[in-house]
């Protein structure tokens, strides 16, 4: 859906999901050699890695798809 | 509501890093900058109440489920999963699927033909001035109360978790809600409750995966509980011959006739709050298709509702307890398993995106309630009843001030709370008197060609003046639980039930008898707003795939498959 001119919903979305997965596959990249001294349960699946990947993926491709002027949404 | 009472005199349960806060700063930054982004889109009417009415089928129906999505419920339901099992998957399933698909393929297309922005405008084409006026002034009355009392429960969530101070978040929240309410009206709130929907599945979607991993699967995870606490846990029908044989004290004719056929019924489709999210879409079958596609997924809230309050009980170390017990001992309350959960396998990063799921289901729900309230307060009540002939800009101005105003008085709601908190419980209690019966007279209205005006204004009195006193009847008189709930074991949640189900009924009976005795509206006055005087549009012409009622069935379908599996 469009609104306000030219950007749909699904743009800010994928915003934020790229920037918060960013910011988590980061954080876990960070802990993978900095490891905490109280590491939360199940911390060997690193799900902040993965996690923070498939977030930030996801939110490329909404960005990439719903770019403003392509006439998506 | 009583989840606020849980987190009283307990610690801080999580710490955040400086990436975290940055993940949560984010958040505000976004939704504030839609709202500034959308202000040019919110100059008439039609724009700033309704949202143009545009919205797609997606955004309506996503919409429409985050408007309930409030983390409060989050958080309540994942204690009640906790502390009664599997048997809180009842509000999600059975109490919530039939009602949407109801709410889609029978009423939708009296709501939306008759182009009504509201149901209080509803009651006013069908039944005249005087129900639209008791309906109106109730509901705003009721919403911007709860609007605080949200408020007031996610500052104090906020302070026990983080340790944030109570009158920063009451205000940070609060503030920027108004400010992007304001600029953007309907449209904006519908914006960020989609992308609240989003960052909710985002930022909750790990604790079930992650838990169902550290159990063992589903087979592991019932294996613990019934070591835990009992197998019963986990069946979702089996225990409910008798009121003494599940934790919930509930009858199986309280789920299906109080809940299911008159609670969650009055609520997903009379709630004006979540009703108006779909009365913005852009045409009927939009209209249609929103709440089908809201409830496949509400089908799926339980995952990260109801599984990580099971996964808690089957994982957690220490054991929870009731409010008043954590509070005493200084332990966690079942309440609090949702956010221990969160600190148990979320990381730096992964614990902020929960943190600001968290914020934004509350944000979401408090969104929801004042914009209802703008639009209710302004063409129900202002235009209706103080200043009837002004222009299209004279009522947007108002819906604006509105919007500060309804957010002022939740603030000031917010600060009575914190002095009498037993306001919560009353607040919670008077929203529910008013549902059931309104439930009673707009089916009636939609269905029945004969309900009169003044039976529709009758019965509409008589069934919320009778839930009132059945309530008052029983608090003065707590043996009255034996006639108001049918057994003498039922609990509040039974209470609730029956309550509803009696003041529904009377409703219907006092419309049915006083329409019966009075003049009707003349069938040519009905005409788009009664079944048999509405032309519906055939859906003929679209392929068997984008027919709502092809759809319905694919979701009654599995919701019925998904009773079997888990009975």
């Amino acid at each position: 859906m469009k609104s306000g001119g030219s950007i749909s919903i699904w743009f800010f979305i994928g915003i934020s999901l790229l920037v918060n997965g960013l910011l988590i596959f980061g954080s876990g990249i960070y802990e993978l050699f900095h490891i905490p001294k109280n590491p939360v349960v199940l911390f060997n699946l690193h799900a902040s890695i993965w996690w923070g990947a498939i977030l930030a993926l996801l939110g490329a491709g909404y960005c990439i798809y719903f770019t403003p002027g392509k006439g998506r949404g | 509501m009583t989840l606020a009472f849980a987190f009283l005199n307990t610690q801080r349960l999580v710490h955040l890093s400086t990436v975290d806060l940055v993940i949560i700063v984010f958040y505000f930054v976004l939704v504030l900058a839609i709202g500034f982004y959308l202000k040019e889109r919110a100059n008439t009417g039609e724009d700033f109440f309704m949202a143009g009415r545009e919205m797609t089928a997606w955004i309506a129906g996503l919409s429409f489920l985050s408007a309930n999505l409030g983390s409060l419920e989050l958080m309540g339901w994942a204690g009640a999963s906790y502390q009664y099992g599997i048997l809180a998957t009842h509000w999600y399933w059975i109490g919530a699927i039939p009602a949407m698909l109801f709410l889609a393929l029978v009423m939708m297309p009296f709501y939306y033909i008759s182009k009504t922005h509201s149901v209080p405008g509803y009651l006013k084409l069908r039944f005249g001035e005087s129900s639209r006026a008791l309906s109106s002034v109730c509901f705003a009355f009721m919403t911007v109360l709860m609007s605080g009392i949200n408020m007031y429960s996610m500052a104090l969530v906020l302070k026990i978790i983080l340790g944030w101070n109570i009158n920063v978040s009451i205000w940070v929240s609060s503030l920027t809600v108004a400010i992007y309410v304001t600029l953007g009206g309907l449209r904006s709130a519908i914006f960020n409750e989609v992308l609240q929907f989003i960052l909710i599945w985002a930022g909750a979607l790990l604790i079930p995966i992650l838990g169902l991993i550290e159990a063992g699967g589903w087979s592991g995870l019932k294996a613990r509980i019934a070591v835990n606490a009992s197998a019963e846990y986990t069946h979702m029908w089996s225990t409910m011959g008798h009121f003494k044989d599940n934790p919930m004290g509930i009858h199986w004719t309280g789920i299906v006739f109080g809940l299911a056929a008159v609670i969650s019924t009055g609520y997903w489709t009379t709630d004006f709050l979540v009703v108006q999210r779909v009365l913005a879409a852009k045409d009927l079958r939009a209209a249609k298709m929103a709440p089908i596609i809201g409830a496949a997924f509400k089908m799926f809230v339980p995952f990260i509702v109801i599984l990580p309050g099971l996964l808690g009980l089957a994982l957690l170390p220490m054991k929870l307890m009731p409010e008043a017990q954590a509070v005493a001992t200084g332990g966690h309350s079942y309440n609090e398993v949702l956010p221990l959960m969160l600190a148990r396998y979320c990381g730096p990063g992964l614990l902020g995106l929960g943190i600001t799921a968290l914020i934004a289901g509350f944000m979401s729900g408090m969104a929801g309630n004042v914009s209802a309230f703008t639009t209710v307060w302004t063409y129900d009540i202002y235009r209706a009843l103080i200043k009837k002939d002004s222009s299209d800009r004279h009522y947007v101005n108002m819906g604006r001030w509105s919007t500060l105003g309804g957010v002022i008085i939740s603030i000031g709601t917010a600060y009575l709370v914190i002095h009498f908190k037993s306001i919560m419980d009353y607040v919670q209690a008077l929203f529910s008197f008013f549902i059931a019966p309104l439930f009673a007279t707009v089916i009636l209205g939609m269905l029945w060609k004969r309900a009169s005006p003044a039976g529709g204004f009758w019965g509409l009195l008589a069934g919320t003046g009778s839930s009132v006193g059945m309530w008052a009847w029983v608090k003065m008189d707590p043996t009255a639980l034996r006639y108001v709930a049918l057994s003498p074991y039922a609990r509040d949640m039974a209470e609730n039930m029956y309550r509803a189900l009696w003041s529904c009924l009377i409703c219907a009976f006092v419309t049915v008898a006083v329409s019966l005795v009075t003049t009707p509206k003349p069938e040519a006055e009905l005409k788009g707003l009664v079944y048999g005087a509405t032309d519906i549009p055939s859906e003929t012409y679209v392929s068997m795939f984008h027919r709502p009622w092809f759809w319905a069935v694919v979701v009654g379908t599995i919701f019925v498959v998904l009773n079997i599996i888990f009975w």
